[in-house]
């Protein structure tokens, strides 16, 4: 099968996932929220309708190729580090600093990605940013939370652009016999992804029981979570079809996703605990902000670029 | 006509960039977003985008009669005077009180009779300083006063400050709050600074808590 036919089985097959949970989500609102006034319908309704949207923009981005991919997360990272930057201290004596981390590092490291430029792309904003950062905010003399404020934008930068662009970077791995059909890496990830996500909070409804960390996630249990990985690992499994992995590599992937989108998920509720806020934003109707979505990605790729580049792909 | 077009698109594209920027998030807690009763809306005012930040999160009929009270120093000449007294329809007013005979509240007071709603900023001039808010000065009263029967709403503008600081002319998109607060008006008996202080502390009540570093 040629790329452009996976990725169109694999468009249609969400499609017909997301038409089901419409209809369901139709049938549940008619029955249980006539009125509009249950909210756990109204979420879920809210919920399903940006998925909609999400599945959209990731299907035209898709099929708009590079460009649309790199433009794709490029908003995604800018709409992320403007909520991550709005959560920090840093203050007006950080100005400058923030334009910089807006308007040239964000856009250079999706420049690198374009150009191929993986030797500076990995170690542009871990070295040469962390180190002209500080300087930047240092020169205008605030010393007041000076290492607070710097540590949380170099944070931000990390989180929202470094490790978000490692999606989009999957399109540069050159892995024999695999040649043109790397974006379907980027849909295997989102979708291990996402759907363990879905999954987790799923198990967790129906056979939740013990809080897995009740001070960071009252809403994750061991159950949810169990239930929830192990059948993400076995769709990341029957998903191998479209990846360069075989069944056994796919599931381990997918096991390996699942884990590090957890985690991931705990540690930036631990930021939004520390802050005092429930959401990261408002964007998405039912979802909170981009981060909130984006935060299991956004762990994972890192990891699923540097296995698949270290163990599949040449040069 | 075309004038008045141009007026109209370009504020609509000065909203739009404003929600780009910012994602701006208007949070209602205690006055209906949809009445349509005249209003004055009294805010904190940290930068000149202040205002351009609540007239975009207001519902469209409200907007179009809700003027903004700005400096005709700042307001007064080329692109900014298009901007200020055709887009927003500004009440411009003279704060260095230069010339005799300037009556900024008497303006205001004419405006509201026309039928408009006004924002306003009390303190008077962009706070600059670390301070949350500075003192009011005296024209709120003044045109309470004069207009004892509109309703003053409280309006806590979140972050602007921190998009667009002084001296800077880059925005960085950062995320900002408007928070609309209950009405209030001038009791009948309510000397100056009892009212001032209870405006004040009215806007300072819808200030999210921030933790500490």
């Amino acid at each position: 099968m040629t790329a452009r036919s996976d990725l169109l089985t694999v468009l249609a097959g969400i499609g017909v996932v997301l038409l089901v949970a419409s209809a369901i989500g139709w049938a549940l609102r008619r029955k249980l929220s006539p009125d509009g006034r249950n909210e756990a319908v109204e979420n879920l309704n809210d919920r399903i309708r940006a998925w909609w949207v999400m599945v959209i923009a990731l299907g035209l981005a898709f099929l708009g190729g590079k460009a649309g991919v790199l433009l794709l997360f490029a908003i995604c990272s800018l709409a992320a580090l403007r909520e991550f930057m709005t959560l920090t201290n840093a203050t007006r004596s950080d100005h400058w600093t923030l334009v910089g981390a807006f308007f040239v590092v964000l856009p250079v490291q999706y420049a690198l990605i374009w150009h191929q430029q993986y030797g500076i792309f990995a170690i542009f904003i871990p070295v040469y940013v962390f180190l002209l950062l500080p300087i930047v905010s240092a020169l205008r003399g605030e010393t007041r939370n000076f290492l607070v404020r710097v540590a949380e934008m170099q944070w931000a930068l990390m989180i929202c652009v470094y490790c978000a662009s490692h999606v989009p970077a999957l399109l540069n791995l050159p892995i024999p016999g695999y040649e043109g059909r790397n974006v379907l890496l980027i849909a295997f990830l989102v979708i291990v992804v996402q759907i363990s996500d879905v999954l987790q909070y799923v198990w967790g409804k129906l056979a939740g029981r013990r809080k897995i960390a009740p001070a960071l996630s009252p809403s994750k249990t061991i159950e949810g979570f169990i239930g929830g990985a192990l059948s993400a690992t076995l769709i990341a499994a029957g998903l191998w079809w479209m990846t360069p992995f075989s069944p056994w590599h796919a599931a381990l992937m997918g096991a390996v996703i699942t884990l590090m989108g957890f985690l991931g998920g705990l540690v930036m509720s631990a930021i939004k605990r520390d802050r005092g806020v429930k959401d990261w934003g408002h964007a998405i109707a039912g979802h909170g902000g981009f981060i909130d979505r984006l935060d299991s990605v956004v762990f994972s790729a890192p990891i699923f670029f540097h296995l698949t580049r270290y163990f599949w792909a040449t040069g | 006509m075309i004038r008045d077009t141009i007026a109209t698109l370009v504020g609509r594209a000065i909203a739009l960039f404003a929600r780009l920027v910012t994602a701006v998030q208007a949070i209602w807690r205690g006055a209906d977003p949809l009445d349509r009763r005249q209003r004055i809306y009294f805010a904190n005012h940290a930068s000149h985008g202040d205002f351009i930040l609540i007239w975009t999160v207001l519902a469209d009929p409200l907007r179009r009669r809700t003027r903004p009270v700005a400096g005709a120093d700042y307001w007064g000449g080329g692109i900014r005077r298009f901007v200020g007294r055709d887009v927003f329809n500004a009440v411009l007013i003279d704060r260095t009180r230069a010339q005799d005979g300037s009556d900024p509240v008497g303006q205001m007071a004419e405006a509201l009779r026309e039928g408009a709603s006004l924002i306003l900023f009390p303190e008077g001039t962009r706070n600059l300083t670390d301070a949350d808010l500075l003192a009011f000065r005296s024209g709120l009263y003044h045109l309470a006063r004069a207009c004892p029967q509109v309703d003053l709403v409280p309006v806590w503008i979140e972050n602007l400050n921190r998009v667009l600081p002084k001296g800077a002319f880059i925005p960085v998109p950062l995320m900002c709050k408007v928070i609309f607060g209950a009405p209030l008006r001038l009791d009948v008996a309510e000397e100056k600074d009892a009212f001032l202080g209870r405006a004040r502390d009215a806007l300072l009540a819808l200030r999210p808590v921030r933790e500490a570093a």
